[in-house]
């Protein structure tokens, strides 16, 4: 169970995000969605503590997030694209991060699965982008945090190597974990979330479940919701609030606070 | 010329005198349970051509001063002859005199003496040698004395201040001198020449003085060969002569503001040769002195090789060796009377394509850096900084400050020799 | 075992396969030995590798090190995401990066000054090189550091790196010519010995310079430096200097490492 509560950021100028509230069910997929340059990243990033909120607090399994970083015990992540040292052997990465984490759980099926053990020598300078993909993915489910951050985790992946991780999702899930991805196959994310939170400039414009979502725009796929929302954000006439005063209320199913939060 | 044949015949007679007095010559023996048990009473008995002959053990008597002629006092088990920090030791005062195998200590300080270990006084011909001098103001003191040779002494003095410390071997007004194997250390002076022409010093050692291990002033035609002076205060200084002859000696580790391995000021015509200046701040420094012939000398670890004023002229250097110096050659002016012709420089990175050892392209030895350090001392502090070895190369390629005049045109593919 | 070492083990193992650590100890060892090879004594190469040393290694150093920094900047995100302190994690990737360089130096210089022990190179002499050597990489390993976290665009920070290179190797000494030339008649030399120690690459030289070309030392000046850095108070002053030059820096990016948002 993660809760951020008014995050807000800025950098310079711009206002990245702007009292986002959010909470994260046990037991669940959140999809992040929302248009490029709407703060998905930033939001992942002052989960991790990678980046700092200005105002806002944050809290993971119930406990704070604390500058030492003890609380990321719990969060098991994967970032978008996989960078390690290319004169490293895949072996020392995966011992650098199991060596970071002592006294964990350890979780080796999706080493196993991706047969781990037969790249253990190999430089990551050799790899192709689908293999350090792999890598990428057994490292966020090495242990057995309470909350994973995948970052668009089937990019480059072919699709049996996919299917695995969507189905050690569904496994993760199913221990009653929380799972938050960002990806931007909205097919993908219909198969494997049962929540979405759509951010767009900063705020987070929705909240809820799919089904919820589906109902509330009448649409027939996540694609085409998320797709109304944006329509909606630019203030295309199919969703557009009446104006009062001149200033256009946000539409009435989008869920602003963290009282509309699952 | 004159003086010259003066000179023979007077040692003629004397050698001859001195063959028909050996034939009576007597030994005084001096020492407990001797025939005399003082030094002062066996010179007093003594005639010429006699041997006073000093048993081993300590004698503190009133100045010792030596009047016959001929006289021979010897030191058997090196008698200690104390000072006892009141009084001069020895004084030599008559012709013929030889003084050896004592050891003469302690005559104290005094500003208004100059005391000495052993002082030569309008004496000619002595000889003094194998004797041990330690700490006594001044240690040999020839004063007005003709043909005197001084060699194989050793002579220490611990610790004094310049002030109170007279020099090692001392020549006044003493001509004709050969000073050999001599070992002097912590004197003010290791050895001293003034007004005393046509001498020779070879073979000495001359260290840690506190001023110069050699100073020569108003002494021509003298001969300096195969001695070592090293870690003297300020190197070796020779100054106001004419045709002098420095070969085969090795000046080294002077170190500090005004230190030189060799000192040359107002030097009329003479001749450097196959000496090796090493580890001094400054090798070799030429003031006012014009003709020197400086050759096969070799520099090396230097602070400045050579610095060359520019009011010493004709001097030529040839067939030098120039190696590991910080800088090779600095004047103090852009104009250069002096010449370089033919010497090897580690620093010269010519070639030689008729293959006959000589550099086809000319050297130019004075770096631009050690001409802003001779303006702008504090600049030596940039020394082997990356903008230097800049400003060089550049001034290499395109000379405009550095003496145009001072190159040299042959220089040497390999070191001579 | 704790995250510094971890993070430094990864660093060491990386960097001591990549190839430019590789072609710079090569560079390093067959310049020195080429130099003994072609007739050069042991004060000879020393000076020869002084030079060098002055302009080389802060350079490696500097465009090296900002480089690696960026190349290193998504594994040290999937790092930060990790439950460990930044603090530690800063001292790792720093050790990581200067250890190599200062160790490749190490290597590619000692070597052959070991090889040709009794060709009369003074074992101060040497000493005071590798230290002057080391001391410069650990300088300029954490001064690039700083340089890439301060700045996101990668191209201007090899180009703040480079302009870095250029003042402290030549435009700084350019500038205390020009001072001693300018106010030569005033007594220069305790300022100019100060601005000695302000500048780390003058503090290297000053350093070896002490051990190597004593009786270059001369008049005034000379008497003032060898009476000043000649001691082992001055070597110390001089030694500290080059310390503070690591350890100022290092603090620098260390801060900005800790609070800055990645």
């Amino acid at each position: 169970m993660i809760t951020l509560q008014t995050i807000r950021k800025r950098f310079g100028a711009l206002d990245v995000l702007q009292d986002v509230s959010l909470a994260l069910r046990s037991s669940a997929v959140t999809a992040l969605v929302g248009p490029n340059g709407s703060g998905k990243t930033t939001l992942i990033k002052i989960v991790l503590g990678l980046t700092r909120a200005d105002q806002g607090t944050l809290h993971v399994g119930g406990q704070p997030a604390d500058e030492a970083g003890d609380y990321r015990r719990a969060i098991g992540y994967m970032p978008q694209a996989a960078h390690f040292p290319v004169n490293l052997r895949v072996g020392d990465v995966l011992d650098l991060v199991a060596q970071l984490r002592p006294g964990e759980t350890v979780d080796d099926d999706l080493a196993r699965a991706y047969d781990m053990a037969a790249l253990k020598d190999k430089f990551v300078g050799t790899l192709s982008g689908g293999t350090k993909q792999k890598v990428n993915a057994v490292i966020a489910f090495m242990f057995r945090p309470s909350l994973l951050i995948l970052d668009e985790p089937t990019a480059g992946l072919d699709p049996l190597s996919s299917n695995v991780l969507k189905e050690k999702v569904r496994a993760v899930r199913a221990e009653g974990r929380t799972v938050l991805v960002t990806s931007h196959i909205m097919t993908e994310l219909e198969s494997l979330a049962d929540d979405v939170a759509f951010l767009c400039d900063g705020r987070l414009r929705y909240a809820g479940s799919i089904a919820d979502l589906l109902r509330t725009t009448d649409e027939r796929s996540l694609e085409e919701a998320v797709a109304a929302l944006m329509r909606a954000e630019r203030a295309e006439p199919r969703y557009a609030a009446p104006e009062v005063d001149g200033v256009r209320e946000a539409p009435r199913w989008l869920v602003p606070g963290a009282e509309g939060a699952v | 010329m004159r003086n010259a044949v003066m000179r023979r015949a007077v040692l003629t007679a004397l050698l001859s005198l001195a063959a028909a007095s050996t034939a009576r010559a007597t030994d005084l023996t001096v020492g407990p349970g001797a025939r005399f048990a003082t030094i002062t009473a066996a010179l007093a008995a003594a005639q010429p051509g006699d041997r006073v002959l000093v048993r081993a053990g300590t004698y503190r008597e009133a100045t010792l001063v030596v009047r016959t002629p001929r006289l021979t006092v010897q030191g058997d088990g090196w008698p200690v002859l104390d000072g006892q920090g009141a009084r001069e030791v020895l004084v030599i005062a008559a012709d013929d005199v030889t003084v050896r195998g004592l050891v003469l200590t302690n005559t104290g300080v005094s500003s208004l003496e100059d005391r000495a270990g052993i002082r030569a006084r309008d004496a000619r011909n002595c000889v003094i040698e194998r004797n041990r001098l330690r700490d006594n103001l001044w240690g040999i003191y020839l004063q007005r004395a003709t043909d005197c040779i001084v060699r194989d002494n050793d002579i220490v003095a611990h610790g004094a201040k310049q002030t109170e410390s007279g020099n090692g071997i001392h020549l006044w007004y003493s001509s004709g001198a050969r000073v050999e194997r001599n070992h002097i250390r912590g004197h003010r002076d290791g050895i001293y020449f003034e007004f005393s022409t046509l001498g020779v010093t070879r073979d000495n050692v001359s260290e840690q003085s506190q001023r110069y291990g050699m100073h020569f002033m108003f002494s021509d035609s003298c001969r300096y060969e195969r001695n070592i002076f090293r870690d003297n205060n300020s190197g070796v200084a020779v100054m106001y002569s004419r045709g002098v002859v420095i070969h085969d000696n090795r000046f080294e580790r002077s170190w500090g503001s005004a230190a030189y391995g060799l000192l040359l000021k107002d030097i009329m015509g003479g001749e450097i040769s196959d000496n090796v200046f090493s580890r001094n701040s400054t090798g070799l420094f030429v003031e006012g002195s014009s003709r020197l012939d400086v050759r096969g000398n070799e520099f090396t670890q230097n602070g400045w090789a050579a610095k060359v004023l520019a009011d010493a002229d004709q001097n030529r250097f040839t067939a030098n060796r120039f190696a590991g110096n910080a800088f090779d050659v600095t004047t103090n002016s852009s104009s250069a009377n002096s010449t370089f012709d033919g010497n090897w420089w580690d620093e010269y990175k010519g070639y030689d394509l008729n293959r006959d050892g000589v550099g086809d392209v000319a050297f130019h030895p004075v770096r631009l850096f050690a001409l802003v350090v001779e303006q702008h001392p504090a600049a030596l502090l940039l020394l082997r900084s990356p903008l230097v070895s800049i400003l060089d190369a550049a001034e290499r390629v395109l000379p405009v400050l550095t003496p145009e005049a001072l190159v040299d045109k042959h220089p040497l593919m390999r070191p001579p020799r | 075992m704790n995250v510094v070492a971890l993070v430094l083990n990864a660093g060491l193992r990386d960097l001591s396969r990549n190839r430019w650590i590789v072609a710079y100890t090569l560079c390093f060892f067959g310049i020195a030995e080429g130099l003994f090879w072609f007739g050069g004594t042991g004060p000879q190469v020393l000076l020869s590798l002084l030079n060098l040393v002055l302009l080389v290694l802060p350079l490696v150093a500097l465009v090296f090190g900002t480089i690696h920094v960026y190349a290193s900047r998504e594994f040290v995100e999937l790092l930060l995401a990790q439950p460990v302190p930044r603090r530690q994690l800063f001292a790792g990737l720093y050790l990581g990066l200067a250890l190599p360089l200062a160790g490749a130096f190490v290597v590619g210089a000692g070597i052959p000054f070991a090889v040709h022990a009794r060709q009369g190179a003074s074992l101060g002499g040497v000493a005071a090189l590798l230290t002057a050597g080391v001391g410069l990489s650990l300088a300029f390993a954490a001064i690039a550091t700083w340089i890439a976290l301060q700045t996101d665009d990668r191209l201007k920070g090899v180009g703040i790196a480079l302009a870095t290179w250029l003042a402290a190797t030549v435009v700084y000494d350019g500038l205390v010519l020009g001072a001693a030339a300018v106010f030569g008649d005033y007594p220069l030399e305790r300022p100019l010995l100060g601005l000695m120690l302000a500048n780390p690459v003058d503090v290297a030289r000053v350093l070896v310079l002490t051990q190597l070309d004593v009786s270059a030392l001369m008049g005034y000046t000379g008497a003032l430096f060898q009476h000043t850095f000649g001691t082992v108070l001055g070597t110390g002053v001089a030694a500290t200097a080059l310390v503070a030059w690591c350890v100022v820096p290092l603090g620098l990016a260390e801060r900005l490492f800790r609070r800055r948002d990645f």
